[in-house]
């Protein structure tokens, strides 16, 4: 009798970050361990008219820097940004791309809504215009699936590939879908997810959900967990990452953020049945999946809706698996505004580099968590840990509730 | 002299298809085939969309398999704009 082989496991290699208080991990890291903000007035095109007009933009990215002039007609910022955090994270792997074959590399990535920016622009072409002037483009650069699409083509990926579409929740899903990939063979896969949709169209689109602030203090408008919490602030950007084989990664001596421990989805019932949401589940499914305890747990960041019956939801999930206080939470989302499916990707990269550095970055805006929601929320300034396993969840409108588990390198 | 040039031709593919950067937009490109300049079909769909918009002008569908190359290209717009020509004055 033989031992049966090992699971194979997924570890981070390698992260492009593209964030409103930073862009490129190194300087997303230290503007969100000093608590800057994002956060401002809309610049891409005047809001004033609109009920809410604030968001967190990406202003330091420079497209004819990152992307190649070939590639840059035929795509929208959400793609744009995908192709700049896909060749950093490639870069920041150390992997020699070309090792492998095209077949044993894949990519997957979410998408809350597509190339929102492009299909803007072709579709007032369309009816202002005539159908002569619609971009030949305009068959893919809006799509879900353009930004997976993309960065296959640009780097060649021929094995697995996908898209995840289940808003906020489908950061997680899409890096989870990777990790399966893995799992049954694939020794290299891009995942993540980037959004970019702060155009009218977009911000339309999302006011019509009723969830963002009507707020113009940028210091005052997304405050999960406080009381006083009256929605959120889009932003843009998200995070891409180079998942490989652990036992691979080593071998050629990669340096190793850290690994995909657990994860677990779960949906909730549909609103006014009554009964209660199933995100609990999803907490104690990745934390069993992981092979991991609550009290493993180092600290937890949240999903922090920023909407008083959510929040309520999640910390009331929280105190149950951990006990009422029993964990640090931090909403680092505070600093950038909610990026969709690009913020689950940036805050496993955040949580990464939190139990590297051992820091927990804060809550920003605010003061302190409604007292009957027993958290122990970070505020005020980076929380000083020392342990090997976080807690990321994501919550997606429509009932979407995921749960990922990340660790520390084992055996470094 | 041609109503249509060469250099109109690659103005218009870089403005909605970017240029390749290992590849030079100059006369010596005339006679390669755009696959090798890093054009696709949609490439070439959409700089067709272009030139019929800018020079009030409609080009045969089948120009889009047939002229391979910038020069092929170029002729046909040529030949379509010729084409137009008498039809203008008859209606004046």
């Amino acid at each position: 009798m033989t031992a049966p082989a090992p699971t194979p496991t997924a570890v981070v290699t390698g992260v492009g970050v593209l964030a409103p208080n930073g862009v490129g991990a190194r300087n997303y890291w230290s503007a969100t361990l000093r608590g800057e903000s994002g956060i401002g007035r809309i610049t891409r095109f005047d809001p004033s008219s609109y009920p809410s007009r604030l968001a967190g933009e990406v202003t330091d990215f420079s497209v004819r820097d990152h992307v190649p002039s070939r590639l840059v007609p035929q795509t929208d910022r959400t793609t744009q940004f995908a192709l700049a955090g896909s060749d950093w994270a490639l870069a920041d792997s150390g992997l020699d791309a070309g090792s492998l074959p095209a077949q044993e590399r894949g990519v997957v990535t979410a998408s809350a809504s597509g190339g929102f920016e492009f299909g803007q622009r072709e579709l007032g072409h369309l009816w202002g215009k005539d159908p002569k002037h619609v971009s030949a483009y305009m068959s893919f650069a809006w799509f879900y699936a353009v930004n997976t699409g993309q960065v296959s083509i640009r780097h060649d990926l021929r094995g697995p590939t996908g898209v995840l579409v289940t808003d906020q929740a489908g950061g997680l899903d899409a890096v989870a879908q990777a990790r399966r990939r893995i799992r049954g063979g694939t020794p290299v896969m891009l995942t993540g997810g980037m959004d970019a949709s702060l155009c009218p169209y977009g911000l339309a689109a999302q006011i019509s959900a009723g969830m963002l602030s009507g707020s113009d203090d940028p210091a005052r408008a997304y405050r999960p967990f406080a009381a006083a919490a009256d929605g959120h602030v889009p932003g843009e950007g998200g995070a891409i990452l180079t998942l490989e084989e652990g036992r691979r990664a080593r071998e050629r001596g990669a340096r190793v953020y850290g690994e995909i421990g657990g994860y677990a989805a779960t949906f909730d019932p549909r609103p006014g049945s009554g009964r209660p949401s199933n995100l609990e589940r999803a907490v104690r499914d990745a934390l069993t999946d992981a092979g991991l305890r609550p009290e493993d747990i180092t600290f937890v960041l949240a999903d922090g809706a920023g909407e008083p019956e959510a929040d309520r939801v999640e910390a009331r999930a929280l105190s149950a698996v951990f006990g009422p206080g029993g964990v640090p939470v931090t909403v680092p989302k505070t600093m950038t505004g909610r990026l969709y499916s690009g913020a689950a990707p940036l805050d496993l990269v955040t949580a990464l580099l939190a139990l590297r550095d051992g820091l927990v970055p804060p809550t920003v805006h605010v003061d302190a968590p409604a007292a009957d929601y027993d958290l122990d929320l970070v505020t005020g300034r980076p929380r000083p840990v020392d342990g090997d396993a976080a807690l990321v969840l994501a919550r997606g409108r429509g009932g979407f509730n995921s749960a990922m588990v990340v660790r520390r390198p084992t055996g470094a | 002299m041609s109503a249509f040039t060469l250099e109109d031709l690659f103005t218009i593919m870089r403005e909605c298809a970017g240029e390749e950067e290992s590849v030079d937009l100059a006369d010596t490109a005339a006679l390669q085939e755009f696959a090798e300049l890093g054009y696709d079909s949609l490439a070439l769909m959409e700089a067709l969309s272009r030139v019929e918009r800018a020079y009030d002008v409609e080009l045969p569908e089948e120009t889009l398999g047939e002229a391979l190359t910038p020069a092929a290209f170029v002729d046909a717009v040529n030949a379509a704009l010729a084409a137009r020509t008498p039809a203008v004055e008859a209606a004046g």
